[in-house]
């Protein structure tokens, strides 16, 4: 029993479908969609990724382990991106500390 | 596998610590893919802070987007994805148990469409921004044009520098560990029950591939490019 082999008219397929993306994401680039340009942008960025991690890293045919692994990767990585956002985006209440002189005047004469 | 496993019988790359092959070569790509996660959270927090300012600083963030020359951006995009492509074969080419030649061959190839991307991106594109002031630290020079966003245009290029520095820096050593294998596989090292560094050394590849795939449209596409047609 050996690794799966995948065939070499499926990774031709899926290099091109990689090439058709890459040129429709940069045709759409110069069509005004409003905020749908970084959606659209996004989307065939993950569906290439997709298609990568699948078939060009054979995850499609990999153990149940190795997915956990992987999946927890991107499930931190959501943390990482999605709390880090959330503390910028409702600090709007929480005054901006001045430069540590302001708070310290004793500090000036170090800085 | 259980004859596999006695001593004497097994092939050649076979570690003793493992029940036979198929379990060598999951816990090979398994390996690997926990130094990719570790990868995935270092390029993260990259990414989560250019989402960051790019939200705050947006009409600086567009103009710096815009000013990148979009056709050597989606070139490049292409090359890679190509070397992703010749990668995949040279690993199928051991798996398929064909000849060493052809492993090497393909492994070639990738180096060269490898050089090539860096070749673009350093010899074209960042020529071009030195030549055009656009290197933060290097006589940046902030345009009248831009009006009031221009004083954040130039934390835009420091992104750009350090985002497709530091991927430029992983082809590099991508390129390193390529030139090993190219070696390993002229020797006859790999064949179609042991091929796990061609397999790991893929894994990286196609990681740079897909980190790439995202600061394409990051970087390149989604500044508002259709204000000002092609470039």
């Amino acid at each position: 029993m050996s690794a799966h082999i995948v065939p070499v008219k499926t990774y031709a397929a899926i290099f091109i479908a990689l090439l058709v993306l890459t040129a429709l994401t940069t045709a759409v680039a110069f069509v005004d969609l409003g905020p749908l340009n970084t959606v659209v942008a996004l989307t065939i960025a993950v569906i290439k990724m997709l298609l990568v991690i699948l078939f060009f890293m054979h995850v499609k045919y990999s153990s149940g382990l190795t997915r956990i692994v992987i999946i927890a990767g991107f499930f931190f990585l959501a943390i990482l991106v999605s709390l880090t956002l959330a503390d910028e985006f409702t600090r709007g209440w929480t005054p901006n500390p001045g430069a540590w002189s302001m708070i310290a005047p004793f500090l000036r004469d170090l800085f | 596998m259980a004859e596999m496993a006695a001593h004497g019988a097994h092939p050649e790359g076979f570690a003793h610590q493992f029940e036979d092959m198929e379990q060598q070569r999951e816990a090979d790509s398994l390996g690997m893919w926990v130094f990719l996660v570790t990868e995935i959270m270092f390029f993260g927090g990259l990414f989560a802070t250019y989402i960051i300012y790019r939200s705050l600083y947006l009409p600086s963030f567009e103009i710096g987007s815009r000013l990148l020359n979009v056709k050597f951006g989606a070139a490049n995009t292409a090359v890679l994805i190509g070397s992703s492509l010749t990668m995949a074969l040279a690993i199928h080419a051991a798996q398929a148990g064909k000849k060493k030649s052809e492993q090497v061959m393909y492994l070639v190839l990738t180096m060269i469409l490898g050089a090539a991307f860096l070749f673009l991106k350093f010899n074209f594109e960042w020529r071009a921004d030195y030549a055009e002031h656009l290197i933060p630290g290097f006589g940046f020079i902030i345009r009248p044009e831009w009006g009031g966003a221009g004083s954040h245009v130039p934390m835009f290029f420091c992104f750009y520098f350090f985002m497709t520095g530091l991927h430029a820096l992983h082809m590099i050593i991508g390129f390193g560990i390529l030139s090993v294998l190219t070696v390993m596989a002229s020797r006859g090292r790999f064949n179609s029950e042991y091929y796990a560094p061609l397999e790991v050394s893929g894994l990286y590849w196609h990681f740079v591939d897909i980190v790439w795939i995202f600061l394409f449209p990051l970087l390149y596409l989604i500044g508002g490019r259709y204000v000002m047609g092609g470039h």
